[in-house]
């Protein structure tokens, strides 16, 4: 593991802004989904370097946060995908410039 | 040296799927390019000795998340060209220099950090029989209210998803005009 923890966590800002960069700018709401799950898979890069490369790797606490954070992704994709082909049912649309009839 | 080449491959194979995922107009491929980086992904799990992450991260995303995105791109149908932005708009420039200032404020924040330039510990490992001990004590509490949190997703996506026939026209329109046929011969005998 010669690999420097800096290296880890460029790579994970990278990620981060590619996503956020997908989210705000895609016009798709499947497309700003899949960024919002990039930009969590970027978090939970950094949670697993910081607990290879932190004080006390036996704690599992990196490990553990991430697995949670998984589950609870999975749950968000779900609920998330789900509201948007309740959406596409009643509007025939997933564009997201075209969802703004709740402006009021 | 080979943990090493290892995690620039992967990296940078992850950073070009990811680009891929959010730059392509056909979502089809798009889902794959993300399925694609989530896997990448599971190998730096692996890489960095968290191998019960990893195979967490490639079951959930790359076999449901991206099952699941591949599904609803394929029930939202006509919409999977998407119309790229005007080349030059001011949507277009905003949202890049949104994510550029993000990526220049963490990289930068992390580039000066002194705190971060010591090696790793030499061996680390997480092994599930640890893991789940951990799980069944320390952890008992978030584990159940994880396990809450997904029956109400899962309730809830069923809910929201469900076709409701009072308000929305249905999907697909089923013609039945050799039963309908049946059917008037049925009441007029």
């Amino acid at each position: 593991m010669t690999t420097p923890l800096t290296h880890y966590l460029v790579f994970s800002a990278i990620l981060f802004s590619v996503g956020f960069a997908g989210a705000v700018l895609r016009r798709n709401a499947i497309l700003a989904l899949m960024g919002i799950e990039l930009m969590l898979n970027a978090a939970n890069l950094n949670f697993i370097a910081f607990w290879r490369y932190g004080a006390n790797p036996e704690a599992l606490t990196g490990v553990m946060f991430v697995i949670f954070s998984i589950a609870i992704a999975a749950a968000e994709a779900a609920v998330g995908l789900a509201l948007v082909i309740a959406v596409y049912r009643h509007r025939r649309t997933a564009r997201l410039e075209q969802l703004d009839f709740l402006k009021g | 040296m080979l943990s090493e080449l290892t995690f620039y491959f992967f990296a940078a194979l992850t950073l070009a799927a990811a680009v891929a995922a959010m730059s392509m107009r056909n979502l089809v491929r798009c889902a794959l390019c993300a399925a694609a980086a989530f896997g990448g992904l599971a190998v730096i799990y692996v890489q960095l000795d968290a191998e019960f992450a990893g195979f967490v991260q490639f079951l959930v995303y790359v076999g449901a998340v991206a099952i699941l995105i591949v599904f609803a791109v394929l029930l939202t149908r006509g919409e999977e060209i998407e119309s790229g932005l005007a080349p030059v708009s001011s949507r277009w420039v905003g949202g890049f220099a949104a994510a550029a200032i993000v990526l220049a404020a963490i990289v930068g924040s992390v580039l000066s950090s002194p705190s971060l330039n010591h090696a790793a510990a030499p061996a680390a490992s997480a092994p599930v029989k640890q893991i789940g001990r951990e799980l069944m004590t320390g952890f008992v509490l978030p584990l159940e209210t994880v396990g809450l949190l997904l029956t109400a997703a899962l309730l809830g996506a069923v809910v929201i998803a469900m076709r409701d026939d009072a308000g929305a026209e249905p999907v697909i329109r089923i013609r039945t005009p050799l039963v309908k046929e049946e059917f008037d011969e049925a009441l007029t005998k």
